[in-house]
């Protein structure tokens, strides 16, 4: 019996302490540092996206503190993993909240999570800057909320743009993933963009999401003999169906979406002038981006993808609004935020009412012997 | 007509593949009488071995084949000495849950060694389109339809003419007399799933190959469906589960083709359902009356 109360007491002493503990980081040295919170996934299958946002987010970070931060103050980032689950995003947000006492948030990463938690960031009215969140429900009914990449709507749109006038396409093929919002999605606004500049849908063939076998939709894409085929999906399904349409001798160009980054990669052959969406190219001649790369590669040894240059963008857009707003008080900050026009590595960042990016610049890539070319810049109007 | 024609090629190229996986069930089905559901595993680490011989040994075409089949004949016999041996004369409900977990385990098996993003199958054979008019089939094709007929007609010869074919069927037929003859069936059963074992990687090499990835549950689908070209044609018949397979994979081209694609899995699913409903013998099966 005594010994049981001595671990009861033992165990209390400990909670304790760790809240005491607790209680010391949130309120010292609170002063002299802006704390920024960040949310991703960073383990796990979706890994790479949460952990190269924030590798980005990092980079700018450092980079302001270098140049003296916001009015002399440091920054910090403080970035929990979500490991793409729903709850743990709660959770992580909650404890940037109440423990870290973040004035402003970058992220979640996936659209998902932030979805998650957005119903409670709004309640909190905490301003929220989603580098990668293509979900168009993110920013709607949520003034606080604001997202730094396109939807996938306007990427649509811009390929279609893309096919039609650059590459004077009249006639389209669309491969659809169904049961992929993603997929479907892109391919809804291509269609509806393409047919409005004139040009004709040839025909669409779908896939479903466990499928490898795509001779009989591309037999079918190859009789049609459209000048391009639309085909909006990741690497993994993208890789072998540009293998098998090769094989076949289809001779269309190819045009797809930003999922389609690291197609080079391990698909380099089959991909070979070939063209998709992106949010940037990382052989632009623009200084800003060279900049960023530069840095990134010196910092990391690698070069970036999309999602660390939004993860870049969206910290120095914050700290910017911050800035102006002169305050770390959130309604201050989304006032600001709202009259963002931010120069950025992925292009001009305003916003709408709603909080996407608007008439933001999309980039069109083409591969070329294993390499990603900057193509050319598409604004939708 | 040409379209047609050339939905024929892509159906006889998936077809063929299955063939081979379905061989591989129902010569284990016949002499066992079981479902060895991790079929499709063993498949997948054919496909494994092959990706790992073309591309940190870069051996040529044949030895990448013979060292894939080679490497999972071997397995196969180890899976049934360690996993179905020991059960031999349990109920055939033990045996065939035994099936499920050998599945379960070589699919997490496969996902701890080589991670579960797919690997891309470099191209092992020559590339070439050959045009017969205006129908165009890639060499690929060509050598996946070519090599699945030379091992079925291979395999058809061993079965009948050789002594371990006689034997095979022996005990397919009736164990007990069998060893009442002399027969050692327990080798004849290493037998038997070795040559499946061995098959069914060689599946998985040219599903690999006509697919290009390699990944650990690349063997689900494909065993599923070889599994239902197996009972389609009738289960435990040799010729019946090549018959099964071209028609499984003709009929999944053709509903894509011509129907809708999402529906291309439902309804080959469906031909499940119908033959077990209406002739759980298969086509080949011949209708027999349980002695009581």
């Amino acid at each position: 019996m005594k010994k049981r109360v001595v671990s009861v007491l033992l165990v209390v002493m400990f909670t304790a302490s760790i809240f005491a503990f607790a209680g010391c980081s949130t309120s010292g040295g609170s002063a002299d540092v802006v704390k920024l919170g960040f949310i991703g996934p960073m383990t796990g299958d979706a890994a790479i996206y949460g952990s190269s946002a924030e590798e980005g987010a990092q980079l700018a970070v450092a980079e302001i503190n270098a140049a003296g931060g916001i009015d002399g103050k440091n920054i910090e980032l403080v970035a929990y993993d979500s490991k793409a689950d729903q709850t743990e995003a709660i959770n992580a947000y909650n404890r940037l909240r109440d423990q870290d006492g973040v004035v402003a948030v970058i992220g979640g990463t996936l659209s998902g999570e932030t979805l998650a938690m957005k119903d409670i960031m709004v309640q909190d009215n905490m301003p929220v800057l989603s580098p990668t969140a293509t979900a168009v429900e993110v920013t709607q009914d949520a003034p606080n909320v604001f997202r730094a990449c396109f939807l996938d709507d306007y990427q649509g749109q811009a390929a279609a743009n893309f096919a039609a006038t650059t590459l004077g396409a009249k006639t389209a093929a669309l491969l659809i993933g169904t049961g992929n919002p993603y997929s479907e999605g892109v391919s809804e606004a291509f269609k509806m963009a393409f047919t409005a500049k004139g040009g004709t849908i040839a025909g669409s063939e779908s896939y479903g999401t466990a499928d490898k076998d795509f001779s009989a939709q591309l037999t079918k894409i190859k009789e049609m003999n459209p000048d391009v085929v639309f085909v909006p999906d990741y690497v993994q399904t993208v890789g072998p169906i540009l293998q098998k349409a090769k094989e076949m001798g289809i001779t269309a160009k190819f045009v797809g979406a930003d999922g389609w980054d690291g197609v080079q990669e391990e698909y380099a052959d089959a991909a070979q002038g070939n063209y998709f969406t992106n949010h940037y190219a990382a052989d632009s001649p623009s200084e800003t981006v060279q900049n960023f790369i530069t840095a990134y590669k010196a910092e990391y040894d690698k070069v970036p993808n999309s999602f660390a240059a939004l993860g870049y963008d969206a910290v120095y857009t914050m700290v910017e609004a911050i800035t102006a707003a002169g305050s770390t008080e959130s309604a201050d900050i989304i006032t600001a935020l709202k009259a963002t026009d931010h120069a950025g590595v992925t292009g001009t960042l305003k916003f709408d009412e709603e909080g996407n990016p608007k008439d933001k610049e999309v980039t069109i890539i083409k591969i070329d012997g294993g390499q990603l070319k900057y193509d050319s810049t598409v604004v939708n109007k | 007509m040409n379209l047609f024609l050339q939905q024929l090629i892509n159906g006889l190229n998936v077809g063929s593949i299955y063939a081979l996986i379905a061989i591989g069930y129902t010569m284990v089905y016949g002499i066992i009488k079981l479902i060895n559901f991790a079929h499709g595993e063993i498949m997948m680490f054919g496909a494994y071995f092959a990706f790992i011989a073309a591309t940190s040994f870069h051996l040529p075409v044949w030895a990448v084949l013979l060292s894939s089949m080679v490497i999972m004949a071997i397995i196969g016999v180890a899976i049934e000495f360690i996993a179905y041996r020991p059960l031999r004369n349990a109920p055939r409900l033990s045996a065939l849950i035994t099936a499920i977990g050998v599945s379960l385990f070589l699919q997490n098996l496969a996902l701890i060694i080589f991670k579960p993003d797919p690997k891309v199958m470099p191209k092992i054979f020559p590339e070439t389109i050959y045009k017969l008019g205006e129908i165009e089939i890639s060499s690929t094709t060509l050598i996946t339809i070519g090599l699945s007929l030379f091992f079925m007609v291979l395999l058809d010869l061993y079965i009948r003419k050789t002594k371990q074919g006689r034997a095979m069927r022996a005990v397919s037929e009736d164990k007990d007399a069998a060893i009442l003859m002399g027969i050692n069936v327990n080798r004849t059963i290493s037998l038997t799933f070795a040559v499946g074992s061995a098959l069914g990687a060689l599946g998985g090499v040219l599903y690999s190959v006509a697919y290009i990835q390699v990944y650990p549950t690349m063997g689900v689908m494909p065993g599923l469906k070889a599994f239902i070209a197996a009972v389609l044609g009738g289960i435990g018949i040799i010729p019946g589960a090549m018959l099964g397979g071209f028609i499984i994979g003709m009929v999944e081209t053709m509903t894509k083709a011509y129907l809708s694609t999402t529906w291309a899995d439902a309804i080959v699913f469906a031909i499940l359902i119908i033959v077990l409903l209406f002739k759980p013998t298969g086509i080949l099966g011949k209708n027999t009356r349980e002695k009581v």
